[in-house]
């Protein structure tokens, strides 16, 4: 049996991983070691996203600021009062500040079908980076599909669980949470979209469903838009969200099938 | 039932077995998260001591929560066996496991008398190096396409992600791992996406990738669990079973798991493995854990963070696992604070895994939001290979580019190896040397030495025959 296609190309022409993946190989050794200038590039790779977790985002200014005027973006807070308190108090991170929800009672219509929410997470560099070109899009084509859709909104040490509690304020049909995730190494700008039907208090990532990895070496603005929304349409069919709903591929992503 | 410990005249009493273990615990974040951590280092030494006089039989006498993981545990201690070390304290068990005699009792059956608890309570009164030497002697061998475990092997998982599952970019990775001689363990994806259509892709493409270079090793994609079952419905190859578990109930309803749905779920992998004939043992799960997941899921039910892991080993030991890991820095600073905290747990953690008889390996791990670096893993990977951990991650240049975390490279795989002479499974180890990536028991002189040893790697296979 012959080589799968993309590493039998590797022997004949020689490596071009870097077109296909981030990920670092055939990158040599000194003995079992790295070599010194992997070493020192994965140091400042390391530094680089340390010092991505200090940077700050605000709604008056670019990238964010157009969002605002745009979509009459606002902002709204958790319990967690500062960063550091978001980081060490997740509970917080999940809970909409007292009076929040009431805010958001008088800012955003109830009930709708999709209401897309803006959280920083753990990479405000990331909101600011993937959410200028994603929210646009992804709020024209929910309208385009017929659905109701809310105002969205931004909010500030953010974690995913805070879902439940938009869900209990705003009794929206499917909640869309936007998120920095954490940085890595090979990128600091990546986000993800946590998603939930008809979420209420108490219900856990088992009733959630996930698109993560979106920044320009993931998944791209469009086909995030696409399973996105392909989600959202999925959990007004079945009723729910979850584990039980999996997402379904189009035929064209399934590289390598023909490779058999 | 109430126990109290006196010291320098000051007195600390604990009102049940669930508040003295967390009370007795080394420092762990997710424990003063949940608020039930020691409020000082003499409450914490005070409770170790009251722990250390606690019979084992008031683990069964005292069950910490009502569920079905706790129905599981009782339902499988050998009663026989317990009966022997019933009115043995904590503190009895720790010199028990540490005394040089103790492996053989250990495989002689006194492993299935131990329960999850047991084991979680004797570990908060261990030292580092305790954790170190109680673990080493005791060997769990597992089966599936090669034989994982025996003493001197270090296994490693190859973990080829991509953030968007391009097969070209998972099997290059994959190769770059096969090429410093990991990937015995398991050649295991965590997909991004989790369609079915992505999984079914993902495990034909490992699949093609194992038959092509005649490796003997296992596949895996880490998606849910029922993702995989509706993979293998549509004739997908599974080898390895993939499921996230965690120490009670409600962690694991959390997860979308249940007791049955595994058992279920392993069923039909067996049944699929009994049609392939390619297997040399019945060992088809793979189970990843990590202290705080029950915290995180608010699943906890009042117990510290290092005895719902062992539970979640109890409910893992149930299903006869190829392969158990504590993904153990992943989870982030509000649960292990720090590097610290990190090297703690890893070492608890396999020493728990071990002594319930699991096949137990550790990723090596830190997020970026956690204070640790690349020498924590250094540290921790040299004190596990030494504690005789059955597997390690290899991950390429340690940066995962789809999770975005660091564990070990495929380099400190095979750093470690040389360093401590362990060695890869048999089979697999003879797979390399055939193929030319080992030469006398060690990475070759032109393995893994850039994109040149592709083609020498190539050359080897048709040298071969394959």
């Amino acid at each position: 049996m012959s080589l799968p296609t993309p590493l039998q190309r590797a022997v004949d022409v020689g490596d071009d991983s870097a077109n296909v993946t981030p990920a670092r190989l055939f990158i040599g050794r000194a003995g079992t070691a790295y070599r010194t200038s992997t070493q020192l590039q994965l140091r400042a790779d390391h530094a680089f996203a340390k010092d991505a977790l200090g940077a700050s985002l605000s709604l008056h200014e670019q990238p964010m600021k157009d969002l605002v005027e745009h979509f009459a973006l606002f902002e709204v807070a958790t319990e967690a009062d500062s960063h550091e308190e978001y980081l060490a108090r997740p509970d917080k991170g999940r809970r909409l500040a007292a009076g929040v929800a009431e805010t958001l009672r008088q800012n955003c219509p109830s009930g709708v079908d999709v209401q897309f929410v803006i959280g920083d997470g753990l990479s405000p560099l990331a909101v600011g980076a993937q959410v200028p070109s994603l929210l646009g899009p992804l709020m024209e084509h929910a309208s385009a599909r017929g659905w109701s859709v809310g105002r969205p909104f931004f909010v500030r040490n953010c974690r995913v669980g805070v879902i439940n509690d938009i869900g209990e304020a705003l009794d929206a049909q499917n909640v869309v949470l936007l998120l920095g995730e954490r940085p890595g190494l090979a990128t600091a700008e990546s986000l993800s979209a946590y998603m939930a039907h008809r979420p209420r208090s108490g219900d856990t990532d088992a009733q959630r469903n996930l698109v993560s990895n979106i920044h320009p070496s993931g998944v791209s603005t469009e086909d995030a838009v696409r399973r996105i929304l392909g989600l959202v349409d999925s959990f007004q069919l079945q009723g729910r969200s979850g584990f039980m709903v999996k997402e379904s591929a189009q035929p064209t992503a399934l590289p390598g099938a023909g490779d058999r | 039932m109430k126990r109290s410990v006196t010291l320098r005249g000051e007195t600390f009493g604990f009102a049940d077995l669930r508040e003295l273990l967390a009370r007795a615990n080394e420092p762990k974040a997710g424990d003063r998260l949940a608020g039930i951590a020691a409020s000082s280092e003499r409450e914490r030494v005070a409770a170790k001591m009251a722990l250390a006089d606690v019979s084992l039989g008031a683990f069964l006498d005292e069950p910490l929560i009502d569920d079905d993981v706790t129905g599981l545990i009782v339902s499988s201690v050998d009663h026989d066996a317990f009966a022997a070390i019933r009115s043995l304290t904590v503190g009895e068990l720790r010199d028990l496991v540490l005394s040089s005699s103790f492996a053989s009792e250990w495989e002689g059956g006194l492993k299935f008398a131990l329960t999850p608890e047991m084991v979680a309570g004797v570990a908060r009164i261990m030292s580092a190096r305790d954790l170190i030497t109680a673990a080493a002697p005791l060997q769990t061998v597992t089966r599936c396409r090669n034989t994982m475990g025996e003493r001197g092997v270090l296994g490693v998982r190859v973990q080829p992600n991509h953030p968007t599952d391009d097969i070209a970019g998972v099997l290059l990775s994959a190769l770059d791992g096969l090429l410093f001689g990991c990937g015995d363990a398991v050649i295991g994806v965590n997909p991004a996406g989790d369609s079915i259509e992505n999984v079914v892709a993902l495990e034909y493409a490992l699949q093609d990738l194992i038959s092509a270079v005649g490796a003997p090793t296992q596949s895996c994609v880490l998606a849910h669990f029922t993702t995989q079952l509706a993979a293998l419905e549509r004739g997908a190859p599974i080898d390895l079973l993939f499921q996230s578990i965690g120490g009670t109930e409600a962690t694991n309803a959390g997860f979308g798991v249940t007791l049955q749905g595994l058992a279920e779920g392993r069923e039909a992998v067996l049944a699929s493995h009994a049609d392939r004939q390619e297997f040399i043992g019945t060992n088809v799960m793979y189970f990843e854990t990590g202290q705080g997941t029950a915290l995180s899921v608010d699943g906890h039910g009042g117990m510290d963070q290092l005895t719902c892991e062992a539970r979640a080993y109890g409910v893992a030991r149930a299903f006869d696992p190829f392969l158990v890991n504590s993904v153990v820095g992943f989870i982030g600073p509000e649960y292990l604070a720090n590097e610290r905290e990190i090297m703690r747990a890893g070492l608890e953690d396999h020493f728990m895994g071990k002594l319930l008889g699991l096949p137990m390996g550790i990723d090596i791990c830190y997020t970026n939001h956690v204070e640790a670096n690349q020498d924590t893993t250094d540290q921790l990977l040299v004190l596990l290979a030494t504690a005789g951990c059955n597997f390690v991650m290899g991950v390429p240049g340690s940066d995962d580019v789809m999770l975005n975390y660091q564990s070990t490279s495929y380099h400190d795989a095979a750093g470690v190896r040389e360093l401590i002479g362990a060695r890869p499974a048999p089979e697999f180890e003879e797979w390399l040397e055939r193929s030319g990536i080992y030469e006398g028991g060690k990475l070759s002189e032109l393995a893994a030495t850039g994109p040149e040893s592709l083609v020498a790697f190539s050359n080897s296979l048709k040298a071969i025959g394959l």
